[in-house]
């Protein structure tokens, strides 16, 4: 499975509180020794970049209505999938990684494996910084990732 | 008679660039009241640039929109190099033009394919029109994909480029990394004239406006950096005279300020302001692609600006092109300014319209004031006037559908409403 190519990606916003937390797993990964990347979430930028992947793994920080902190997984597709209305409202501005996804997926464009992993914020205002719950989910949810990634083979795409 | 009060709301308008809310009070046939709301905060971008270096500007007023950052950072530097005296090398000149393309082409696939076009194929979004028009949602995003290549090319990256400065650019790109643009530019032209054909092929609602149309003017060009600004009410005036001519006022429902013309009240910037006052300097092949589409100049109903826009999508891919194909590097990158105590002001043509900058600087060349106009602003209350009278067309529909169709006379002007606050939801009342 040498020629399996996959690839980690962060999204979020540094200075808007909670909505750090895709980077910040991002940035602990890359300590921990994995090719993480950054992205704004910029849902058609998404889409580009994991065009020649196999496996796409994702996080964002999500409002799901749960504690903040809560580590969510959804599989693009299957039984576990992302719920579609997440994708309902589309700005620029808000054209986030959910309508990626749907987007993604009505043009034939997911890779054959995206996983996404959501990290329950509750603050995302401008100029503040991430609470100490949805931190401490992100040093969780990195070591999760660096133990699952290391124990897979594959190369990075 | 019915005197029946109703209320079109909402809360938060989709597809546009920002937060904001419209607001519209009918009492029986009559529309009472009309409130675009733009609620996204104050970003306080004149304040914090005082004290700053003349240098800085470029850099910071890019972040004000990822959409629109090169017009920013052209904004900025041209009203600099007024203020300092500087003139750069032709070739320099060029390269912004190219650089000004990018962000069009960019900025205009994106309206007019991901958040224009649903609006007349009748999808909620175009994830949903993806399902079934595949093949048009590929062909807007490969077009979008190929303006931010452009604006990369040019500006070290797509979003808040980083080499745009007073007196040309921190760094030039080679020959040949210009050259390897011209194949992707030819698909381009060929697609954005597919993309008019196809947009001319919508059912537009009867609804024509006596706007004043306000944009640059250039004796040569379709205009981006330079020209003086001129309306269809006589208005012809250097950049300098701007704040004798027009006004900005704070309203209560807005954190966007609203401008109007001193002694005549509301106008219009954008594409179909561009293209009425700037139709004989189109390149031949959009002149004749418009005209073949339907769109003879004055066009003056709002829902066909998705039309112009892709008018000017044909202008920018050919003109880039041109460019891409004539290219040689300047002798050096950029003019190092002498510094001096003075004021500049500059306004160049952003994919929503005209964008007006000017600074002080002391003698060190620290910047004592800045004033940023930006386009939606200045068609804010533009819109309110439009949807003051088109709601009177739609006032007897189902509140979903007249809703719905607010929303799109809205999305007509492409507002970017980050770029505006200092700047939607709609809401509808009967009373």
């Amino acid at each position: 499975m040498s020629g399996h190519r996959r690839r980690i990606i962060g999204c979020g916003n540094r200075h808007r509180g909670d909505d750090a937390a895709g980077l910040l797993v991002v940035q602990r990964l890359r300590e921990l020794g994995l090719p993480a990347e950054e992205q704004s979430g910029d849902g058609l930028s998404l889409i580009e970049s994991w065009n020649d992947a196999d496996e796409v793994i994702l996080i964002d920080a999500v409002v799901a209505g749960a504690e903040p902190g809560t580590i969510h997984f959804w599989d693009a597709e299957g039984a576990n999938a992302l719920p579609a209305d997440g994708a309902k409202k589309t700005s620029t501005h808000g054209f986030g990684v959910a309508q990626a996804i749907e987007l993604a997926r009505n043009l034939d464009r997911l890779p054959p494996k995206l996983f996404i992993y959501g990290i329950e914020g509750s603050l995302f205002e401008i100029g503040t910084l991430p609470s100490p719950k949805v931190i401490a989910a992100v040093e969780t949810l990195a070591q999760q990732i660096a133990s699952e990634w290391n124990r897979k083979p594959g190369r990075v795409a | 008679m019915n005197t029946k009060t109703r209320t079109i709301k909402v809360d938060t308008l989709a597809r546009v660039e920002g937060e904001g809310a419209l607001l519209i009070k009918l009492r029986g046939e009559r529309v009472t009241d009309v409130k675009l709301r733009i609620y996204e905060p104050p970003r306080f971008f004149e304040a914090f640039l005082r004290g700053r270096h003349y240098s800085e500007a470029a850099d910071l007023t890019a972040r004000i929109c990822g959409i629109c950052p090169v017009a920013y950072q052209m904004s900025a530097v041209h009203a600099m190099e007024r203020a300092l005296g500087v003139h750069i090398d032709p070739a320099v000149r060029m390269l912004r033009r190219l650089f000004y393309c990018g962000e069009w082409i960019e900025s205009h696939a994106l309206h007019v394919y991901m958040l224009h076009a649903p609006d007349f194929l009748g999808y909620q979004d175009s994830i949903q029109m993806a399902r079934d028009h595949r093949s048009v949602v590929e062909r807007g995003l490969r077009l979008k994909k190929i303006g931010n290549r452009v604006v990369r090319s040019l500006g070290g990256r797509e979003i808040h480029p980083i080499s745009a400065a007073v007196g040309g650019f921190y760094k030039t790109p080679a020959k040949s990394l210009v050259r390897e643009l011209e194949e992707d530019l030819k698909w381009a032209v060929e697609a954005s004239l597919e993309t008019l054909k196809l947009v001319s092929s919508f059912e537009f609602p009867e609804f024509e406006q006596d706007y004043e149309f306000v944009a640059l003017s250039h004796p040569e060009e379709y205009p981006f950096n330079e020209g003086r600004l001129v309306s269809n009410r006589g208005l012809n005036i250097d950049a300098a005279e701007y704040e004798d001519q027009f006004l900005e006022q704070h309203v209560k429902h807005s954190n966007a300020l609203h401008s109007v013309v001193r002694g005549r009240g509301s106008y219009l910037v954008g594409p179909l302001a561009r293209y009425n006052l700037n139709f004989d300097k189109l390149p031949e092949v959009a002149r004749d692609a418009a005209l073949m589409a339907g769109l003879k100049p004055p066009v003056k109903n709002p829902f066909r600006s998705i039309g112009v826009r892709a008018v000017e999508l044909v202008f920018a891919c050919a003109e880039a092109l041109r460019i891409v194909h004539e290219y040689e590097p300047p002798p050096q990158p950029r003019i190092e300014p002498l510094v001096r105590r003075s004021t500049g002001a500059a306004i160049t043509e952003a994919p929503r319209g005209i964008l007006y900058q000017r600074y002080a600087l002391d003698e060190n060349g620290l910047i004592v004031a800045a004033k940023i106009v930006p386009p939606t602003s200045q068609n804010q209350k533009r819109i309110e006037d439009d949807l003051r009278e088109f709601a009177e067309q739609v006032v007897a529909w189902p509140l979903d559908e007249a809703t719905w169709k607010c929303e799109q006379a809205i999305r007509n002007y492409d507002p970017c409403i980050s770029c505006a606050t200092h700047f939607l939801k709609l809401k509808v009342e009967r009373e």
